[in-house]
């Protein structure tokens, strides 16, 4: 059981050498206080080392822990030297709070195949370049899984960080009751537990985190495999969903979108999850006649499927983001959100709400001039935008935003109110304006799919750098429009759809646009 | 109040003869200090030995009984200049600091110190913050303790060692009247381990005694012709009577010697590292029972050449582990051995890496080439360690491809009221243009990372300002940002670099971060701290101490997460015609401490049924369309992403998670930069009172009703169900 009674090597004893990785703030100490005390309460040597200081605030960094018996077959053994940090390939145990610092053991060699017993929440905590790509920076959570798998002896593994969560308590209570349950170290659950009791505070909640790890470790390695090794919202569209949309779409909607759903069988099949889920949103947006608006232009598209290769994938992209375009957002469309009952429900279960308790919601909203001539009929849209007057006027109560309660009786009425004013869109200057722009980009896909459909799937996926609200949102469209400038140049290429999709990571590379200038004026050069 | 409190720890030095003492290696030299009758204790905190300040901080009652003074030093150079009570008296006395950063502080007064020598044990003990989590430039204190002659004490990482050597290193310095340097090596200062106490001591002479009966000897003052004379002395007198009392106390150790016609040379406090190395190559044991003979060196500097000589005489070989650059030892020992005619080749660096941290597997490395080259039979196995990277045993084998793991550096806590700064001056920045920003060292320091970027050099402690000097352009049209925090600005920056803008008419805007603490250190309380701290002075504002100085034009932000104005601010900083420095304080307190004392308050109010308000920040989902801009102005560990619930998105989505301590900065960025109306604030009343519940009833009410309107239309939409 123990690392000591495998030592194959010789006669000497040496030490269970046990690392944790961690980030500065998640109880690592903690937990390397525990080990320490239920080692020396239970007659064995025990040394612990960290990296101290600033080094620690929110910071990967790594406690190190070495065990020693102080008896030996009836022996009493004298002090040990024990080592002071891990070497590589030379560590029995390995504990991570986090997907990545496991992933990490990994590369600097703490975890191997030989020796190691990985210890580790599959939970992740996104690293900066994750948290600000433009787009999906996210790292492959899979390629993390196996590496651990194939770097260790045994892969103990949950979704600690879930189980620490549940039971109100903090992650390194889990893993110290994942540790006891994975049998790596010669003590007793009641020893382990011990330790936990003896700590001053939370004292419950912490045996129930280390019952939740425990449970975790001594799980049959088939359910641990599956356990939290995504997040369980990571779903994206359900199987069941989108085969239920392809045989039964009728199903999938309300009575007044039956008609649409007629409509959306004369569809390939692989587009169908997304047209219903488009019909919805654009009618949920604004009326029923905008879903078959929506229809008609992926309609369009779809005629073009001749041309491609049987997947569908254009008609299924131009049925995601012509859906995602005509709900552009807008004042209408946040305050229509901001009041629908599901999302007060929402708020109050993520704020931990309780029964007895009293919610109160606040928004911070900056509506600028655009914002709000967007949703004002076009004529007088144009004339608030002329009018100095009125931009003085907007300025001065909007530039230092506003903060509403929805909650109130006033913020909520202010908030209704303005999602009321849902029919006086399709007159507004923006609606007009999105409008055009949407043909138009539908357009270059009709345009050039007859002899490029890939180029013309790329075309369609450029919308994606269309993001966002006030400036982000410009900068996104700026980015798109030069993105469509560019198709008729790189056209004749026969690389244009690989080109373009180089483009339009560029393009979501950085925020000020500068590397899609970048690759745009070596593109031009060639 | 410093970040951790040691109250329950401090009670382990009251333990007698013969107790075990328990505990962290901070704790035991404390423990040491008052076992060798030390008269007085300062220092400045900076990991890795900010927590013997705070331990001997919280230990200000047991240090009271014994007649200890203690003192919180303004910086090194105080705490150096602080053991000239040894010069003239029979007092010993200790003072603490960071190395190498504390010594280039303290080193004019040590100097000094140094040359007169002392008659009371003078002990500087620093924390080595070298290798791996070190925060500074990579030095050698080495060089300090050769250049002003102070012997350098480099025990084994134990605390029965180091325990021992801080007794006799006050003797040490008594006998050869030199001030001594214990280096504590980064992670032996959180060593937890045990040793066997003795009964503390009263100081034979009290600070009170000292000051009451003056004292002076000419000759120990620094001035021609003494000082001529202090040199002589150092290497005529000084010099042989430490040897005399290395030598003759054992404080270097020679294990095994005689048992091979090889041996290896080490410094005391790679001791395990070494012992490793020679277990992990079959030549020792858990025991240190090294089959390869051992010099170790506890003392470092000097160097006992008749140790030396005697070691290597009747040996082939020799390796010298010593960690660090230059390789100061080696090349005593090369000089040592050729003036004595030894046959004996040195190793050194040529097997072992030249510069970095001496690892287990760097010095496994090296000790297993050298007993490869000459006792290859005695090398058990391969350490795995060893092995060339594309062997599939080697622990570096490629098994994970590089770019699933990112860098993790250290950066801003939740809640960090510096985080609103770096947002505030970004969206400033976007408006007036990039500057030149000269960064300073505390936390603020992470600002040179992603998200914010900002900050071009560091240049030391409190020389935020003073390394934006040189930029003044008479004919440039912008000025430099210096950046500078309360730690640094009272440790030297008022002089260094508010005195030296005004009277040098600089043009720069200063920013003093002031979060009422030493945060970086630990959260030790200095002269601007808000907090009431029963034995010291606080609550001095920077505001006033740099209109003191002259400057003139000098604003304090009280509240740094009011984001926008931060930027206005910045902006008229940054284009304002008055001439001089400008000088903007940015105060809120550190949300660590905050917490600290916030958090058990609360959970107590509530508790007792008083009215609480909990505070967090959320995102909702239908709103947010993934493009993290609110993250790339933030970058706080709470506000993060996950995957989009919407099946048409496809990007993640920023959301926040339960840690969100609701500073306000997400609300605050996203009114400043005008970014998405997703963020919301949610307040949890708990406990509430009659009027909240009476109050919230009515507006369920009217709220449910309307939204039943709203719910209508959508149902023939949404599948019912």
């Amino acid at each position: 059981m123990t690392a000591l009674s495998e030592r194959p090597t010789s006669v000497r004893i040496r030490p269970i050498t046990m690392a944790i990785l961690a980030m500065g703030g998640e109880g690592g100490g903690v937990l390397s206080d525990w080990i320490v005390a239920l080692a020396e309460d239970n007659d064995w040597f025990a040394q612990s080392t960290s990296v101290p200081g600033v080094a620690q605030r929110t910071g990967a960094t790594v406690y190190y822990v070495e065990l020693f018996p102080k008896v030996l077959d009836g022996t009493r053994l004298p002090e040990p030297i024990l080592s002071t940090m891990p070497t590589p390939g030379e560590v029995d145990i390995v504990v991570a709070s986090e997907l990545m610092e496991a992933g990490r053991a990994v590369q600097r060699g703490f975890a191997t195949p030989q020796r190691t017993t990985l210890i580790a929440s599959t939970s992740r905590t996104y690293s900066m370049p994750e948290r600000t790509a433009m787009g999906d920076g996210r790292v492959d959570s899979e390629g993390l899984v196996e590496a651990c798998l194939g770097s260790s002896r045994r892969f103990v593994r949950g979704d600690f960080s879930r189980v620490a969560e549940e039971s109100r308590s903090v992650i390194s209570a889990v893993l110290f009751g994942a540790i006891c349950g994975a049998e790596v170290l010669p003590f007793s659950r009641e020893q382990f537990e011990a330790a936990v009791r003896a700590s001053a505070k939370g004292v419950e909640e912490s045996l129930k985190a280390f019952d939740g790890g425990y449970r975790a470790a001594t799980a049959p390695p088939q359910v641990a495999l599956t356990i939290g090794v995504r997040p369980a919202d990571a779903s994206g569209p359900d199987n069941a969903e989108v085969e239920r949309a392809i045989t039964d779409p009728v199903s999938c909607v309300g009575p007044r979108l039956r008609a649409q759903t007629e409509r959306i069988r004369d569809f390939p099949a692989p587009a169908r999850y997304m047209l219903v889920e488009g019909i919805k949103r654009t009618a949920e947006y604004q009326d029923v006649r905008y879903a078959d608006e929506y229809l008609d232009r992926v309609a369009s598209i779809a005629a073009l499927e001749q041309y491609g290769d049987g997947s569908a994938r254009l008609t299924s992209e131009a049925a995601r983001y012509t859906a995602l375009w005509m709900t552009y957002e807008d004042t209408i469309r946040v305050a229509f959100h901001k009041t629908r009952g599901r999302r007060m429900r929402r708020v109050g279960e993520e704020a931990n709400l309780s029964d007895g308790q009293v919610l109160a919601v606040h928004e911070y909203l900056h509506p600028q001039m655009e914002e709000i001539t967007d949703t004002l009929p076009t004529p007088l849209g144009r004339w608030m935008l002329r009018s100095r007057f009125m931009n003085t006027i907007v300025y001065k109560v909007t530039h230092k935003g506003i903060k509403i309660q929805t909650t109130s009786l006033f913020g909520f009425t202010v908030l209704y109110v303005l999602a009321r004013l849902r029919p006086l869109r399709r007159r507004s200057l923006r609606f007009g304006l999105e409008q055009r722009r949407i043909d138009d980009w539908l357009a270059q896909v009709r345009t050039y799919a007859p002899r490029n459909y890939d180029l013309a799937y790329q075309i369609v996926e450029c919308q994606q750098v269309v993001k966002g609200y006030g400036e982000t949102h410009a900068n996104g469209m700026r980015n798109f429009t030069a993105l469509m400038d560019a198709v008729p140049r790189i056209a004749d290429d026969p690389r244009a759809a690989e080109r373009l999709a180089n483009l339009r990571t560029a393009a979501l590379a950085d925020e000020k646009g500068e590397a899609l200038r970048a690759a745009l004026a070596s593109a031009s050069m060639q | 109040m410093a970040e951790r409190s040691f109250a329950q720890e401090v009670q382990e030095l009251r333990l007698g003869d013969g107790d075990e003492f328990r505990g962290e290696g901070i704790l035991a030299v404390t423990k040491a200090l008052l076992q060798s009758g030390v008269a007085y204790v300062g220092g400045y905190q900076g990991a890795p030995i900010s927590h013997l300040m705070d331990v001997l901080g919280d230990a200000q009652d047991i240090l009271g009984e014994l007649g200890v003074y203690f003192e919180n030093s303004a910086s090194e150079a105080t705490a150096g200049a602080m053991l000239a009570a040894s010069v003239h008296y029979p007092l010993r006395g200790a003072v603490t600091f960071k190395s190498t950063v504390g010594f280039n502080v303290a080193s004019d007064a040590l100097a000094n110190l140094a040359s007169g020598g002392v008659v009371g044990g003078a002990m500087v003990i620093i924390g080595e913050d070298y290798g791996e989590g070190a925060s500074i430039m990579q030095e050698r204190t080495h060089a300090f303790a050769m250049k002003s002659q102070m012997w350098l004490l480099d025990p084994r990482p134990n605390l029965t060692a180091i325990v021992d050597m801080v007794e006799k290193g006050f003797e040490l310095s008594e006998a050869s009247n030199t001030p001594v340097i214990l280096e504590l090596r980064l992670r032996s200062c959180h060593l937890h381990g045990t040793f066997t106490a003795k009964d503390n001591k009263r100081p034979t002479m009290t600070v009170s005694e000292a000051v009451s009966n003056p004292r002076r000897d000419l000759s120990r003052i620094v001035l021609p012709p003494a000082s001529f004379l202090h040199e002589q002395e150092k290497v005529t007198k000084r010099w042989p009577a430490a040897v005399k009392f290395i030598t003759e106390n054992g404080l270097n150790e020679f294990v095994n010697d005689g048992a091979q016609d090889i041996g290896i040379i080490l410094q005391g406090g790679l001791f395990n590292n070494v012992n490793r190395a020679l277990e992990l190559c079959g030549v020792s044991d858990a025991f240190g029972n090294s089959e390869i003979p051992l010099y170790v060196m506890n003392v470092t500097y000097p160097v006992i050449d008749e140790e030396v000589v005697r070691f290597c005489e009747s040996k082939r070989a020799v390796l010298l582990v010593e960690e660090g650059q230059p390789d100061f030892i080696e090349q005593n020992i090369q000089a040592v051995l050729r003036r004595n005619n030894a046959t004996a080749i040195l190793h050194g660096k040529d097997l072992l890496p030249v510069a970095g941290e001496y690892t287990p597997a760097a010095v496994t490395k090296g000790v297993h080439a050298f007993l490869h080259k000459y006792v290859p039979a005695m090398v058990e196995g391969t350490p795995v360690v060893t092995l060339p990277h594309d062997d599939p045993r080697s622990p570096f084998a490629p098994r994970i491809a590089s770019d699933l793991v990112q860098g993790r550096p250290p950066g801003f806590c939740t809640g960090c009221p510096e985080r609103p700064i770096f947002a505030a001056l970004t969206l400033a920045q976007r408006e007036v243009g990039e500057h030149y920003v000269s960064a300073d060292i505390g936390c603020h320091l992470f600002s040179i990372n992603a998200p914010f970027n900002i900050g071009a050099t560091t240049m030391g402690y409190g020389l935020g300002s003073a390394a934006a000097s040189a930029l003044n352009g008479a004919q440039a049209d912008k000025r430099a940002i210096a950046f500078m925090g309360d730690g640094g600005f009272w440790h030297n920056g008022l002089t260094s670099g508010v005195g030296n803008a005004v009277f040098n008419e600089n043009n720069q805007l200063l920013v003093i971060v002031d979060n009422a603490y030493s945060a970086a250190t630990g959260g030790q309380d200095l002269l601007s701290s808000s907090a009431d701290n029963p034995t010291r002075s606080t609550k001095h504002p920077i505001e006033n101490a740099v209109r003191g100085v002259g400057v003139k034009w000098a604003r304090t932000m009280t509240n740094t997460f009011k984001v926008a104005e931060m930027r206005d601010l910045f902006k008229e900083a940054l284009t304002t015609k008055e001439k001089g420095p400008k000088v903007i304080v940015a105060q809120s307190e550190c949300t660590l401490n905050r917490m600290r004392r916030e958090k058990p308050a609360k959970a107590a109010a509530i508790t007792s049924g008083q009215r609480v308000v909990n505070e967090r920040y959320g995102i909702d989902p239908e709103t947010c369309t993934g493009d993290h801009s609110c993250i790339r102005i933030s970058g706080c560990p709470s506000l993060t992403i996950t995957d989009n619930p919407d099946p048409m998105r496809k990007d993640p989505i920023a959301t926040t998670l339960s840690s969100c301590v609701g500073c306000g900065l997400c609300g605050e960025n996203a009114h400043a930069a005008a970014l998405c109306p997703s963020f919301y604030r949610a307040q949890v009343v708990i406990n509430p009172t009659w009027w909240d519940r009476f109050a919230t009833a009515i507006r369920s009410r009217y709220i449910q009703f309307l939204q039943r309107g709203v719910e209508r239309r959508l149902a023939g939409i949404e599948p019912i169900g």
